[in-house]
């Protein structure tokens, strides 16, 4: 990469791989059960200043319950929670700097939008002014200026959104905890407010840590996210990461499409694997991990990483044929499920670059799949 | 639409509709023209009586004999002045005392575990379902002089002397906190468990101290529970004849039991009916009020 | 509200509120086996008390008046309020319906002594005998206004789709009542009923309004011995009814959490 003089390149933001970097929140050893069921499982795991973290799992992962305890609401079995160091198990909810906004919004429905606002100011003991003060910059800061008075029962599920957003950044928190914030929103509405999020986040320079199940959510706004399952954070990485190297087909699986084929490594030809599949060709593979010959491994392949054509695609990558047996339409892409010669099927999408009606492949026609070497990730069990 | 009769409807609507107006309007508009008739020594104890069969004439001579002088009786008579007024007061005090005890058992009821709060619901059901008579009857054996309360205290060596609760004011007290306990704590109770729990998660999440967030935002919120259970007891209390005949004492005055005397005792109709006919106007405005609260909940509700 | 951790405040409110409630009546449970006259000193245990009201004619004539007032009252209070609940839920518009919705929700709160009084003051207007039939209509009046408005809280949540399924199926509307509508409000229209009827069997003041000389009911006459102070026999007669009260409502408490089981599992 050629380096201008005027513009150096931009830092990429990854304290996390810093070891001169202190974290800003800590768990160490954090083990919670409810009697014999254990919802957190011994996770140690740093977040840093000014990250947006993500807690990406299906329910009952224990994701919640992580957020709960840094909140307060929970104690830790066994374990510690360090903030800037110094442990806060002991210290009750409303002591602590960490703001939380609630999945259900938990607005009070007997005050305004104002009085919800200033209503952690209030318990500061804060002065009238003050506190009308900052209401009113975090009414503009969410677009809200004209609806102080009403009552929550009296604004939109978005506008209800804002208000207990910006109720949680009103004390200017130094870690903001979102659980599930724009669960509750249309599918329009929640990809606008989380760029909003994300600005908003990057702006105040604020530390941020929201719980979600949606894996296209936490892949937009998080700058690293930790995928659960029972208890146990299974991947810390960047979405990128996550999405292009993960650790297990668990994690594969649960970020966005993938195909899997089972397959066993023969032998190492230079840099590229030859592996085989025991009811299909061999495939050769280019990878980073180091597999060893006779050992089995599954691949897992994207869906866009495949090309689905007619012809027979040139030498230099890996292909099967096989027979078209669905098409799924969904505007800008197609989903091609090709059924293989061993049974299999394998799900090939595709950019709809020409309109529909004059596309070439159609059910029935068969079909070569092919992949580059370096499509595949190979994955231990 | 179908614009034909709908005699199912009308049957439907008349049947309650003229149940009510016979059994319970009608028996209204007889006590008002009663209150406005003499007492008699005849059977039925009062004049006039109309006889509709001498035409016109002789219902505009009943007419003419119709006054207010039962009314003016009322207001001239201490006793009667003074009963409302200590029924108002009684009322208003053991509403007060019924929310003292009723708002934390409602407020522990709603905290416990929810496997638990069928049973305790049950648990404060039961003495409602139990009759009114015997429960205020239980209390005699433990409040007069030489009752268990006294007993024991004297037992214990706390007192001397035994108290002099029963056939007192306080026994009153005790007597509808008791009786009508359950009226406040049922409306209370389902107001508190409504409350989300995740609203007050979020007052301590603001800062908020576990004493702060019961002023600030669990109790605001129970006020209609806790409205609705104060007209409970206050609108009956009011009214109350069976505690202060049997719990109270001769100082004890309340406007149930006047009433009750004076038809039962003194066998004065007229009078009572003008005391029943008082009674009411005086509860009307916090009956009004409890029907408006009533009809907007289930508003809100449907 | 979600339950918090073990709270000693909270305990204790419990224990107060219900140390409050049962303590009185678990005396008097105690003291109807008590073989001693006097409720302070314990004379040994004895069933005497029960025996001697069982002997007692007086108290088994009046047992048996209260039961047949209450028996009928509640069955027609339980049609009557059942209609009435229909018609405040479902009948939007009718002339005289706010007369209608106030004559249904004051007797709630009016005071007994009132009620009783004015009933009296009808029968005597139109020459009605006072006695059984009396005091039915009277309980019948008050207590159908109970059903009324246990019967249309249940309708408020009833789901009309159901009724319109039922007649776009071919069903007339008395037959849907019949067989869609009545079936799933019966919950309701029985707990109305047995409220009714414990209402009835309860009642002392309109009772003593509008009863006759030979139909004196049981509440009037345990209020009779009451007045005269505490009376072991009383003691007895409140235990079997207290008994007989908690069994009807355990029983009917468990009949309504099986239904709502069932209706959780639909």
């Amino acid at each position: 990469m050629a380096d201008t003089p005027t513009s150096e390149p931009r830092k990429v933001f990854a304290p996390w791989l810093d070891p001169n970097q202190k974290p800003l929140v800590r768990f160490e050893n954090v083990t919670k059960k409810y009697g014999d069921y254990t919802a957190v499982d011994n996770l140690t795991i740093d977040i840093f200043e000014r990250e947006f973290f993500a807690l990406l799992g299906p329910s009952g992962c224990g994701k919640t319950t992580l957020l709960r305890m840094l909140a307060g609401f929970e104690q830790p079995t066994s374990g510690r929670i360090l903030m800037n160091g110094e442990d806060i198990s002991k210290i009750p909810p409303n002591k602590r700097p960490i703001n939380m906004m609630f999945q259900s919004y938990a607005l009070f429905p007997h005050m305004t939008v104002a009085q919800n606002i200033g209503f952690g100011l209030k318990q500061e003991g804060k002065s009238k002014a003050e506190i009308d003060k900052r209401v009113d910059e975090m009414l503009k800061l969410v677009q809200l200026e004209p609806f102080a008075k009403r009552k929550p029962h009296q604004l939109s599920g978005g506008q209800r959104q804002r208000v207990a957003l910006a109720r949680s950044l009103a004390k200017s928190p130094k870690l903001l905890l979102l659980d599930e914030p724009l669960g509750a929103l249309d599918k329009k509405l929640r990809e606008k407010t989380q760029f909003e999020l994300m600005s908003l986040q990057e702006n105040l320079g604020l530390t941020f840590m929201i719980v979600t199940h949606d894996q296209e959510e936490a892949m937009t706004v998080s700058s690293r996210i930790a995928v659960m399952d029972k208890g146990i954070m299974v991947q810390v990485d960047t979405p990128a990461e996550i999405y292009e190297a993960p650790n297990s087909r668990y994690v594969a699986d649960f970020i966005g499409d993938v195909n899997f084929m089972e397959v066993e490594v023969l032998r190492h030809e230079g840099a590229q694997i030859i592996v085989k599949s025991a009811t299909l060709n061999e495939f050769k593979l280019e990878t980073d991990s180091d597999l060893k010959d006779g050992e089995k491994v599954w691949l897992a392949i994207r869906p866009e990483k495949f090309i689905v054509s007619k012809e027979k695609p040139s030498d230099d990558q890996n292909m099967v044929q096989g027979k078209v047996w669905d098409i799924a339409y969904s505007g800008d892409t197609s989903t091609y499920h090709v059924r293989l010669e061993d049974g299999t099927t394998l799900k090939a999408q595709m950019a709809n670059r020409r309109r529909v009606r004059n596309r070439d492949i159609t059910w029935e026609d068969p079909v070569w799949v092919a992949w580059s070497y370096r499509a595949a990730v190979p994955l231990r069990n | 639409m179908n614009h034909s009769f709908n005699w199912g409807r009308f049957w439907l609507i008349s049947i309650p509709f003229i149940w009510l107006l016979v059994f319970f309007l009608l028996p209204f508009i007889i006590v008002v023209k009663m209150s406005l008739s003499d007492m008699a020594n005849a059977m039925p104890p009062y004049v006039p009586t109309l006889d509709l069969t001498q035409g016109w004439s002789s219902l505009m001579e009943y007419l003419k004999q119709l006054d207010f002088e039962n009314y003016s009786f009322l207001m001239d008579d201490e006793l009667y002045v003074l009963s409302y007024l200590s029924s108002l007061k009684i009322a208003l005090i053991s509403t007060f005392l019924t929310l003292l005890v009723g708002y934390p058992l409602a407020y522990g009821m709603a905290k416990m575990p929810e496997k638990w709060r069928p049973i305790l619901l049950m648990m404060v059901i039961l003495p409602f379902w139990t009759s009114f008579l015997i429960r205020v009857y239980s209390w005699i054996g433990i409040l007069k002089g030489d009752g268990l309360l006294n007993s024991t205290l004297m037992a214990l060596g706390l007192i001397n002397e035994p108290l002099v609760i029963m056939n007192t004011t306080t026994a009153v007290y005790i007597g509808i906190v008791y009786s009508y306990l359950p009226f406040l704590v049922l409306p209370l109770y389902a107001t508190l468990e409504k409350i989300d729990h995740s609203l007050l998660e979020a007052a301590a999440d603001l800062g908020a101290s576990p004493m702060k967030a019961f002023w600030q935002i669990t109790f605001p919120m129970s006020l209609p529970g806790v409205v609705a259970g104060a007209f409970l007891v206050f609108i009956p209390a009011m009214g109350e004849f069976v505690i202060p005949d049997l719990l109270g004492g001769s100082e004890t005055l309340m406007i149930g039991k006047t009433l009750w005397e004076e038809f039962f005792g003194n066998r004065d109709w007229p009078l009572a009916s003008a005391v029943a006919v008082a009674l009411l106007l005086l509860l009307v405005i916090p009956i009004l009020f409890f029907q408006r609260m009533q009809e907007k909940q289930q508003e809100a509700n449907s | 509200m979600n339950p918090t951790r073990f709270n000693w405040f909270n305990a204790t409110s419990l224990a107060l509120g219900f140390g409050f409630l049962y303590l009185p009546i678990l005396i008097l449970i105690i003291f109807s086996f008590n073989d001693s006259k006097l409720v302070t000193v314990w004379g040994g245990f004895s069933t005497r008390w029960y025996v001697a009201l069982f002997q007692d004619e007086a108290f088994m004539e009046a047992a048996w008046v209260t039961l047949r007032v209450a028996l009928v009252s509640a069955t027609f209070a339980a049609i009557l309020g059942t209609m009435a609940a229909m018609v405040l839920i479902r009948a939007k518009r009718f002339p005289g319906r706010m007369l209608f919705s106030g004559m249904i929700y004051s007797p709630l709160v009016m005071p007994e002594v009132i009620t009783g009084l004015s009933l009296l003051l009808l029968f005597v207007a139109i020459g009605l005998d006072r006695g059984y039939w009396t005091i039915t209509l009277a309980h019948t009046t008050f207590a159908m206004c109970y059903v009324a408005v246990v019967v249309s809280s249940r309708l408020l949540s009833f789901d009309m789709s159901l009724e319109e399924a039922a007649l776009d199926l071919g069903s007339t509307r008395l037959n849907t009542f019949f067989q869609v509508t009545l079936p799933i409000i019966l919950p309701a229209i029985i707990a109305g009923w047995l409220l009714a009827f414990t209402l009835s069997l309860d009642d002392l003041v309109i009772a003593s309004f509008t009863s006759g000389p030979g139909s004196t009911t049981l509440p009037m006459k345990i209020y009779s011995q009451v007045r005269l102070g505490v009376n072991p026999q009383i003691n007895a007669l409140s235990t079997i009814l207290i008994t007989l009260v908690a069994i009807g409502v355990v029983i009917t408490s468990l009949l309504g959490k099986r239904q709502a089981e069932k209706e959780g599992k639909q």
